[in-house]
């Protein structure tokens, strides 16, 4: 390529300078870094709120919170944690590196993903501006009915937690069909489905799973609405309804949310661990298989959250055996990780420790779940502290310290410079043991009688030298929390510069430069194996023929990756905002009068019709180039 | 391992008598049984695992400079490893799904005709206990406090009369919740005497931290006479000052929420107080039973217990030392 020729591929692509350009961009990258920053501040927030629960129960009968202000807090907690950070945050990885590994220029959808993360943002909003005025959800993070009805939640706090669901389920499916598509149809030549890596497998399989489970939230939280909006009694027995319904409704989405949160952490680890092991990862097959038997079994567990509601045993039994049963796929890639750190020779920086971390705390996780897939067991665990210890490992464990090593080990490319290695190992210790210390204690707690969800309790029960443990612990790891923070902010500008391939790594996202550019690499990449910058270290296998003076991206067919056509991409727009902020109108709208859905629904069919008017020319744009070398 | 267990509950107050560590039933033996079986296994397991990645940390200890990548490993050995664990890990989930069903088939077998029979209603934010009457058909009824015969199975019926709650006794068996629009069941065998305590584990508003009640185990003759004490009406005033306090409380606002059997006090919204002084705790376990608790619980409900559904009733203060009087005489 020549210098013009670059020049000209880098206007192409660049977004307008300012305010505009922060408005209209499609460019994933900056869509992405939003997106996750977003997610880090609701972070802090939601662990602001839980120190302060863990102050209020350092010891008991402590009279800092009333029940008000503790229900909250925890229905605040757990609502920002799993609905604004935890899947938001794997989207947000997913968006930023899935082109730049798949050697692609941007996703399927460019202007999807700007709409993906406006939404989000009016999700944020619609739970965090009401807080700030005082109207908080206040009924936990799963508001069953009738506590959740118009009979014992009469104002809007209900309904504020039920339509910010909404905002992020629909910002999910936008970001899922998204990457999805990108994932099975614009892959480089070369990369069979066989040779795609694991990282890319699970954001695949996560999008699907996020694609068939949130409608059934969104069904719900509706119907929810609808029962305290327009008296249906979806959820009244009085009325003929069943309170049942909710829970099987949610739960249904509940369970396979927690693998839609786990899945993209399996692919974090999966990346990491081949580059610093120094070795392709072992069982790359069984680790395919095992990802894709969670993805199923994981939507035949949901009746695990339901074991006390009294339904018939046999029923309960079933979800006994499969609970159980999707032990054995995660112990298999246990396994495989382990192997390919035993057989390689690994060096333990700042990621691999992330790694190791992850290593030993969700294991402690997935075996306190265990337990609780025994369905009688689970009648003496189940909303007790066992229950918040072991959801807190396998999400903590599980899912936060493989986005941590994560954030470490992408960081150089995203930025072009290097974390503090020293502060990276600082925080890791910190925020590990202070997790482990803090969580620990409480698997003891609830096989002490501690039930879940109350904001005192008496002295009598000698709860409060474990209570006292896990506050302090909880309190060490916030503070590596905020280490962790100002690394990252600190080393942005300080930090040692880091070339495109620091950790020396196989995948393709570290061809590009670190940071890359807007059209992230200059031309399509052409792989034969699943370690291109291993094999092909002097100089990587291209293919010529995307135009420099129009968006294009190459797509091929799904299995094979065969080169296809040069597809259009769509550039810079406004619509997507207009579009998000007409959905908002809708949204909030309508938990106050039905109406809104009938009025709204003008301004978001106009906003979309304008989006997809077609002013740019169809597909196909050009003869496919050639294969150099 | 029981004892190993123990030592992480402290030697005071109500420890040890709200936990599945210390089962005094058959219900809640089997699980603690089948908990053990988990510890080893589970224990077991992450052993192996840790031990695995301790290896493999332990073997790279020298690595100093970054290695060139290994483009062709040879995997066969690790891939018997493979397997072999994944047999392991079987085994191991096949054993404790065995168990489970052992132990969930001997808590069903455990369900039995002729048992007693109980009917406990959750409310926010407290228990109405009734036991069923043989002798008149009706149902004798207390509040927060379920007595059992020992050796007796008892089945107790679960409903719920406004939200989800949950009936958890977990020295005596797994929890059970209460959803209104259902009956729910559990079947309790205790083998050992004592009290126990029970707390809701549903979150179900306001009060849910404070929704206890007390469990007493005794022997069938004691349970027979606490039974039968319980099915009499209210105690006759004995003087001046309960009867005053009788007249407050059957004529005034309480009979709109409260029942005294055999006055004119017929209220069902809140907890029947026939026999209340008989009980050990009061407000669902957020006080100890005496007359001053009495007393300060009807003069501010809501300073003990905020979003209690029962309102502060403007008492004079000689109705007020009455009132608590009759009600503290109300064995």
């Amino acid at each position: 390529m020549t210098e013009e020729e670059r020049d000209q591929l880098a206007r192409t692509w660049r977004d307008a300078p300012g305010l505009w350009g922060f408005l209209t961009t499609v460019d994933h990258k900056r869509i992405a870094a939003r997106y996750v920053l977003t997610t880090i501040a609701m972070m802090f927030l939601a662990g602001m709120l839980a120190l302060d629960m863990r102050l209020q129960l350092i010891k008991p009968g402590m009279e800092r919170m009333g029940p008000q202000e503790y229900n909250e807090s925890f229905s605040l907690h757990g609502s920002t944690m799993l609905f604004l950070v935890s899947v938001p945050v794997m989207e947000a990885m997913g968006l930023w590196l899935v082109p730049l590994m798949l050697g692609q220029r941007n996703v399927a959808f460019p202007r999807l993903s700007a709409f993906s993360y406006w939404l989000y943002l009016g999700g944020v909003l619609m739970l965090w501006v009401p807080h700030a005025l005082g109207i908080t959800p206040d009924l936990g993070w799963f508001e069953y009915p009738p506590l959740s009805g118009p009979a014992y939640s009469p104002g809007h706090r209900a309904d504020i937690w039920a339509q910010m669901i909404t905002f992020t389920e629909v910002a999910a499916l936008a970001a899922s069909v998204n990457l999805a598509a990108t994932i099975l149809k614009m892959r480089p030549p070369g990369m069979t489905l066989a040779r795609m890596p694991l990282f890319l497998w699970a954001m695949l399989v996560a999008s699907l799973m996020t694609i068939l489970a949130l409608p059934a939230v969104m069904l719900v939280t509706s119907m929810l609405i609808a029962d305290r909006l327009v008296s249906t009694a979806f959820f009244a027995p009085v009325a003929g309804g069943d309170t049942l319904l909710f829970q099987h409704l949610f739960w249904f989405f509940g369970h396979p949310e927690v693998y839609i949160i786990f899945l993209p952490a399996v692919g974090f680890v999966s990346a990491i661990v081949p580059t610093f092991a120094r070795r392709p990862m072992f069982g790359y097959r069984a680790m395919v298989l095992s990802i894709a038997a969670i993805t199923v079994l994981a939507f035949g567990l949901w009746v695990h959250h339901m074991f006390a509601v009294g339904l018939p045993r046999i029923g309960n039994s079933f979800y006994t055996v499969a609970s159980m049963a999707i032990a054995l796929p995660a112990s298999l890639q246990i396994f495989c990780w382990i192997a390919t750190i035993w057989s390689g020779h690994p060096r333990f920086d700042t990621p691999m420790l992330w790694v190791a971390g992850f290593l030993a705390t969700f294991v402690i996780g997935g075996l306190s779940g265990v337990m609780a897939a025994s369905a009688p067991l689970d009648l003496q665990l189940t909303d007790t502290y066992f229950i918040v210890a072991h959801l807190h490992y396998v999400l903590v464990g599980g899912a936060m310290f493989p986005l941590f090593g994560a954030l470490c080990y992408w960081y150089p490319k995203a930025t072009g410079r290097m974390m503090s290695e020293r502060w990276g190992k600082l925080s890791f210790w910190l925020i590990a043991g202070g997790f482990n210390l803090g969580f620990f204690p409480m698997h003891i707690l609830g096989l002490m009688g501690m039930p879940r969800r109350v904001y005192t309790y008496p002295a009598e029960m000698g709860w409060g030298t474990l209570n006292a443990i896990a506050s302090a612990g909880s309190a060490i790891a916030v503070l590596g929390g905020l280490l962790l923070v100002t690394n990252a902010w600190w080393s942005y500008r300080h930090g040692r510069a880091a070339g495109d391939n620091p950790w020396d790594a196989a995948t393709l996202e570290w061809a590009a430069a670190s940071p890359p550019p807007a059209h992230n690499i200059d031309l399509v990449p052409v792989i034969h194996d699943m370690v291109p910058l291993w094999s092909q270290r002097d100089e990587l296998d291209a293919m010529e023929g995307l135009a420099s003076d129009k968006r294009e991206v190459l797509v091929t067919s799904v299995i094979d990756a065969e080169p296809l056509y040069r597809q259009h991409s769509a550039g810079p727009s406004l619509w997507p905002l207009i579009s998000a902020l007409a959905v908002t109108v809708l949204f909030v709208g309508s938990i106050f009068t039905p109406w809104a859905l009938v009025w709204g629904a003008v301004p978001v069919g106009a906003a979309l019709t304008a989006w997809f008017w077609p002013t740019r020319q169809r597909a196909t744009s050009g003869p496919l180039g050639r294969a150099r070398r | 391992m029981r004892k190993a267990l123990f030592l992480l509950l402290p030697r005071s107050g109500c420890a040890g008598r709200q936990t599945p560590l210390d089962p005094a039933s058959l219900q809640s033996g089997q699980l603690w049984s089948l908990f053990q079986v988990m510890l080893w296994v589970c224990g077991i397991a992450y052993v192996l695992v840790l031990s695995f990645l301790g290896w493999s940390i332990w073997r790279a200890r020298h690595a100093m400079e970054r290695a060139s990548p290994m483009l062709n490993p040879g995997d066969r050995g690790i891939g018997r490893g493979l397997w072999g664990w994944g047999v392991l890990v079987g085994v191991g989930l096949i054993v404790l799904t065995v168990a489970s069903f052992l132990a969930d088939w001997s808590i069903a077998r455990a369900e039995r005709a002729g048992a007693l029979d109980i009917r406990v209603t959750g409310h926010q934010w407290w228990w109405r206990i009734q036991y069923r009457d043989r002798q008149s058909g009706g149902w004798i009824e207390t509040a927060n406090e379920l007595h059992l015969p020992l050796g007796r199975a008892a089945h107790v019926s679960l409903g719920s009369a406004d939200v989800i709650h949950s009936f958890w006794v977990p020295n005596v068996a797994g929890k059970m919740d209460v959803i209104p629009g259902r009956v729910n069941s559990l079947t309790l065998t205790p083998w050992r005497v004592g009290w126990f305590r029970g707390q809701c584990a549903e979150f179900c508003g306001s009060q849910h931290a404070h929704m206890a009640f007390d469990v007493k185990v005794e022997s069938p003759q004691g349970f027979a006479t606490w039974l039968a004490d319980q099915r009499k009406n209210v105690a006759a005033p004995t003087d001046p000052i309960t009867a005053q306090g009788q007249k407050v409380v059957t004529q005034g606002p309480c009979a709109a929420c409260h029942t005294l059997r055999g006055t004119s006090a017929q209220g069902r919204a809140g907890p029947d107080l026939t026999h209340l002084a008989s009980r050990r705790m009061l407000a669902a376990g957020a006080l100890p039973m005496s007359r001053g608790g009495i007393q300060g619980w009807v003069a501010q409900p809501l300073a003990l217990k905020p979003g209690t559904s029962m309102p502060a009733v403007p008492l004079s203060s000689s109705d007020a030392k009455a009132v608590s009087a009759y009600l503290a005489s109300l064995q």
